[in-house]
């Protein structure tokens, strides 16, 4: 082990883990990176997490060798903010997407995507502690499989491509009108299952 | 601060996608920095976006990515909180929202305003794109032409206040509107009213910025 690159160990841990980790583990593994900083964990994060930051690059039209360079320099940040994440008030998902968001447009743009709280989450944050988090992901991520296409197409456009409401007005030949309300439709059912009201089982 | 005007799901939901110009998403962040209820409605939609990215089918990334991180982390230490803290010691003018300060380092008097008509300047914001991105400083009494819009445009009031066909908008409040309204802002306060303000309109219309921005500054 002592010898070997310091990829290839950390490697097996993960595929001894990955199968059986949900969603709120690694919430739980972010958050006791946050306290500590501990390679071993950095790299079960990373080996889940680095595909769909790269996939989520791709997907907003950066060319795939870029996409493998912005994709580091995401998972490094992941690294140098973690002090900065707090379980009790988000995912380990929305946390690094927020990262992946912020760094791929500033790349984009060579411009600094302008954000509410200088990489601090604001005090106000909902009050939910880390399980109901999770729960309301499990739970949103149903939703959004659940949307009218219409309005699912709407959200993907705009989280998966970047794309601005004008320009999903041309790309689908509707009025600009259209695409708000779908939006907005689509936001109201969303937020509808995170305040818990209208969900039963 | 008492905020009566709030920003449209629609727009909170393409901030948190990343899909707003940046003029538009300088507006809506300096609103939520100011605005609790908004930023818990972002805050929603962020994890929205954590969830769709979960979503995602993996790609395949290098194998050696991983190790040639874990070699530079011994060399890369982490953020500390004291560092996060030296930019925020900056002298902070509470006039001005915490995003906008990245982009603005003197009181808003202190700027240079450039004048359209009497009773009307602007500063533009440090970037070209889609879109209108500036402040602009209307006097007491002074209203601008009665307009449509090309798109969506953002309007935050940063000083002052003025009133239109929807309501009464003062300091925090965000006027959200698109193309669907035509309305004439009135200045009705004392004192000059500075707004943040923000459109939309594609980059096909940028050779007829002077036009675009006419109607929506003139006097
Ligand atoms: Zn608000």
């Amino acid at each position: 082990m002592k010898n070997r690159p310091p990829g290839e160990d950390v490697d097996n841990i993960v595929q001894l883990n990955q199968a059986e980790m949900a969603s709120s583990d690694w919430s739980d593994l972010l958050g006791s990176l946050a306290v500590k900083p501990d390679k071993h964990i950095y790299a079960r994060l990373f080996n889940h997490f680095a595909p769909k930051v790269k996939a989520y690059i791709v997907r907003l039209g950066v060319a795939l060798s870029a996409a493998e360079e912005l994709t580091q320099e995401v998972m490094l940040s992941v690294w140098r903010k973690a002090h900065m994440y707090h379980p009790e008030k988000a995912a380990a998902s929305t946390w690094i997407f927020t990262l992946a968001r912020n760094q791929s447009i500033d790349w984009m743009r060579k411009q600094k995507y302008p954000q509410y709280s200088l990489d601090e989450w604001s005090e106000t944050a909902s009050e939910s502690g880390q399980g109901e988090q999770e729960v309301l992901s499990d739970r949103v991520a149903r939703a959004i499989s659940q949307l009218p296409e219409k309005q699912s197409q709407v959200i993907y456009m705009s989280y998966f491509e970047g794309r601005s409401h004008g320009d999903i007005a041309s790309r689908l030949d509707i009025p600009l009108g259209s695409v708000k309300s779908r939006i907005r439709l689509a936001s109201e059912k969303l937020k509808q299952i995170w305040g818990g009201e209208e969900y039963e089982y | 601060m008492n905020i009566n005007h709030h920003l449209d799901d629609a727009t909170l939901v393409s901030y948190s996608a990343g899909a707003l110009s940046q003029g538009m998403a300088l507006v809506v962040a300096s609103h939520l920095s100011v605005c609790p209820q908004c930023r818990q409605r972002a805050e929603i939609n962020d994890a929205v976006g954590g969830v769709l990215l979960e979503s995602l089918e993996s790609e395949t990334v290098s194998d050696d990515m991983l190790a040639s991180i874990l070699t530079q982390l011994d060399d890369l230490p982490a953020e500390t909180h004291s560092a996060v803290s030296g930019l925020t010691r900056k002298t902070i003018d509470p006039e001005i929202p915490a995003p906008l300060r990245e982009y603005i380092d003197c009181s808003l008097d202190q700027l240079e305003w450039k004048r359209i008509v009497p009773g009307v300047t602007y500063y533009d914001m440090p970037w070209e794109g889609r879109g209108v991105s500036r402040l602009l400083r209307i006097a007491p009494g002074k209203a601008m032409l009665a307009h449509t819009h090309n798109g969506n445009e953002l309007t935050m009031v940063l000083r002052g206040s003025f009133s239109d066909e929807v309501g009464h908008f003062r300091r925090g409040d965000v006027a959200d509107l698109d193309d669907q309204i035509e309305h004439q802002p009135l200045v009705d306060s004392e004192v000059d009213c500075i707004c943040l303000i923000a459109t939309d309109a594609p980059l096909r219309f940028t050779t007829l910025f002077g036009k675009l921005v006419q109607p929506i500054t003139g006097f």
